[in-house]
């Protein structure tokens, strides 16, 4: 398993009465909720947890984008990303990911992440997304172009960064005379691609189609959807006719490691609960936009009157479904260990931070998850190897 | 009368599904964002007119085709429906997204046109003047939005929905959105050019419209000075249900003093 530190840098100090007051922390809750002087320190303090990643020995930090919200600070990921280019060594460096269908121009993703892969020396990870539902109200952009936009811009972010240019690139929505891109990526033939998803078959087919292999990462989603996702992509690469491993899939999910299981409980409830009930919230329609969804998965989601909604999640609920992996270090390694065996994810991205967890409890969160499991479980894995050989 | 009759029409390779009912000069009616189901107001209509009510392509039971990107491409369309359907003398009559579409259509060829009537039309902006946002309300802040009369709206809130309602209305909006979203519920282009239009034309709305606020209404009478507006009082966007009986008489006496 390979470890990544994954932030998503929320608005910890928001007043908590707001989401509930605009019933959303999303594209409608008022910046006048923002103060500069606690952002401020936010950022810097946000940018020492990824950094103590890289001395702790974690496999990659990672970064993403989300705009107009209290969940997320990074409508620019490329800035934060930037600054751990520089002040980290060793690390890679995940951009998880730019939303594509939101640009109207994707060459400037391609230069951005071109930059950070030559800065790095390769060790940069390039994510594409489509962004959630509300990024399209907030960046006026069309959700019923979604799909395309993103399979056009993919396909011109990849001829930017593979094909010799000055080339014409002749799409639907995007049309350029001129693709020539300097710098071309550090990676030949370019940084590796993951795909983050909350679970989409479409998706699925296309990442692990031969052509691309993409990372598929599957985030916040109880352990029955990351099953199910994973074992679809592992399907569809064998009906490709390859055989898709733990480096082809991923899961994002927030961990919580305390001293006991009592104690971690007890430290991380009101923070984990902030985060899914207050960070998270928007009514349906703004995660859901027209078009968001295919017509077919729309009419699924409302046939099934699925609770998509994020409303009322206590920590007992999402320690259930497996939305939150808390305890002592023992239970986590146990846990970790059993998920991957039983799903066989290679890339582990444990978000440390979230919602109102305070730089302390976040401090000793990344410390303990380093020392106690990821150390011991490398060097299982480790022993193991080596027995094998 | 006996009600509508529905069947298909092909046209530029869309099966388009149409009720028509009456008899008459033809009216062809395009529907709103809601769609183009038959309503009591079309049965008043066809006792002086063959009412023509397709839906969309890419609404109800039309085919979605892979062309549609825009309002623009359905003024194309209208005019090859035209003249498929063989229509001449006809009046037009929009309502919101429909109104939107028929002053493109307009726009292109007024030839067989009698009269076009804008309801609560879309197509312009008016900077300042904030429309409803139809995709972030609920679906139940939508109808309590979308009509004056609260009583109206419990109404229209407590029917039932069945499951082919619901797989139309997410059709609908998937293609509300697309051709509406960005720039919202307008196209520049089409505000550069509608002092063009010379077919003789009535502009209806309700003063209480919260989607597209009356404000519009006046945008509408600037731009096409020869037009007749006729706002009605407590009203909200759909005079068509809420305004009935005055809403047919407009229309009728409009299509009648513009006969050739």
């Amino acid at each position: 398993m390979k470890f990544f530190l994954f932030h998503l840098m929320p608005y910890a100090d928001l007043d908590l009465s707001a989401p509930d007051k605009y019933n959303s922390s999303w594209v409608t809750l008022p910046n006048s909720y923002y103060d500069p002087k606690k952002g401020h320190l936010l950022y810097n303090r946000y940018l020492d947890e990824l950094e103590l990643g890289d001395e702790l020995g974690f496999d990659g930090v990672c970064v993403n984008e989300h705009h107009a919200n209290a969940y997320g600070m990074m409508p620019q990921p490329g800035v934060l990303a930037g600054a751990l280019a520089r002040r980290t060594k060793n690390v890679k460096i995940a951009l998880l990911g730019r939303a594509l269908p939101l640009v109207n121009n994707p060459i400037t993703i391609a230069e951005e992440f071109a930059i950070l892969d030559n800065i790095t020396g390769g060790r940069f990870i390039a994510g594409f997304v489509r962004g959630i539902g509300a990024e399209y109200f907030s960046w006026n952009a069309n959700p019923a172009f979604s799909h395309e936009r993103f399979m056009e811009a993919h396909d011109l972010i990849i001829q930017a960064w593979t094909r010799t240019g000055p080339f014409a690139f002749e799409g639907k929505h995007f049309n350029f005379d001129y693709v020539n891109l300097w710098p071309r990526p550090y990676q030949d033939p370019h940084p590796p691609i993951w795909i983050p998803s909350q679970g989409s078959t479409e998706t699925i087919e296309w990442a692990s189609h031969p052509d691309r292999r993409y990372t598929y990462l599957q985030t916040f989603s109880p352990l029955s959807a990351l099953q199910k996702y994973m074992k679809q992509y592992k399907d569809s690469a064998e009906s490709y006719g390859w055989e898709a491993g733990p480096a082809n899939l991923g899961w994002a999910t927030p961990i919580y490691v305390g001293e006991t299981d009592e104690i971690a409980y007890r430290e991380a409830k009101p923070h984990i609960e902030n985060f899914y009930q207050k960070f998270l919230k928007m009514p349906l329609e703004m995660l859901l936009p027209p078009g968001y969804l295919s017509l077919k998965s729309m009419q699924g989601v409302m046939a099934a009157k699925q609770q998509v909604a994020v409303g009322a999640r206590d920590i007992d609920a999402v320690m259930a479904s497996g939305m939150f992996l808390c305890g002592s270090p023992k239970t986590i390694r146990d846990q970790l260990k059993r998920h991957q065996q039983e799903i066989g994810f290679g890339q582990v991205l444990s978000m440390l931070q979230f919602g109102t967890l305070p730089a302390d409890l976040t401090r000793k969160n990344i410390e303990l998850y380093a020392r106690e499991v990821i150390a011991p479980l490398r060097a299982e894995e480790q022993a193991a190897r080596a027995a094998a050989e | 009368m006996a009600g509508p009759t529905a069947g298909f029409e092909v046209v530029e390779g869309v099966r388009t599904h149409v009720l028509r009912g009456g008899d008459g000069p033809p009216l062809l009616f395009l529907h709103g964002a809601n769609g183009g189901r038959w309503l009591p107001f079309m049965d008043k209509l066809a006792e002086r007119f063959e009412v023509i009510a397709p839906e969309h392509p890419g609404f109800g039971r039309s085919d979605t085709p892979d062309w549609l990107d825009s309002v623009r491409d359905l003024g194309h369309f209208y005019q090859a429906f035209m003249e498929k359907l063989g229509l001449s003398d006809v009046t037009l009559v929009g309502t919101s997204l429909g109104g939107w579409i028929a002053a493109e259509t307009t726009l292109r060829n007024a030839a067989r046109l009698r009269a076009l009537v804008l309801v609560a039309a879309g197509g312009v902006r008016v900077k300042g003047v904030r429309k409803g946002d139809l995709f972030l309300w609920s679906q139940e802040e939508l109808t309590r939005n979308l009509v004056h009369d609260p009583a109206l709206a419990e109404r229209m809130l407590s029917a039932p929905v069945t499951e082919e309602d619901r797989n139309i209305g997410l059709k609908n909006r998937l293609m509300t959105a697309r051709l509406a979203w960005s720039p919202r519920l307008y196209d520049p282009e089409l505000e550069k050019w509608l002092h063009r239009i010379a077919t003789p034309t009535l502009v209806l709305w309700g003063r209480e419209d919260k989607l597209i606020p009356c404000a519009y209404a006046e945008r509408f009478r600037e731009m096409i000075p020869h037009a007749r507006v006729r706002v009605f009082d407590s009203c909200g966007h759909l005079p068509h249900v809420e305004k009935t009986d005055e809403y047919v008489s407009e229309i009728i006496a409009f299509s009648e003093g513009a006969r050739p």
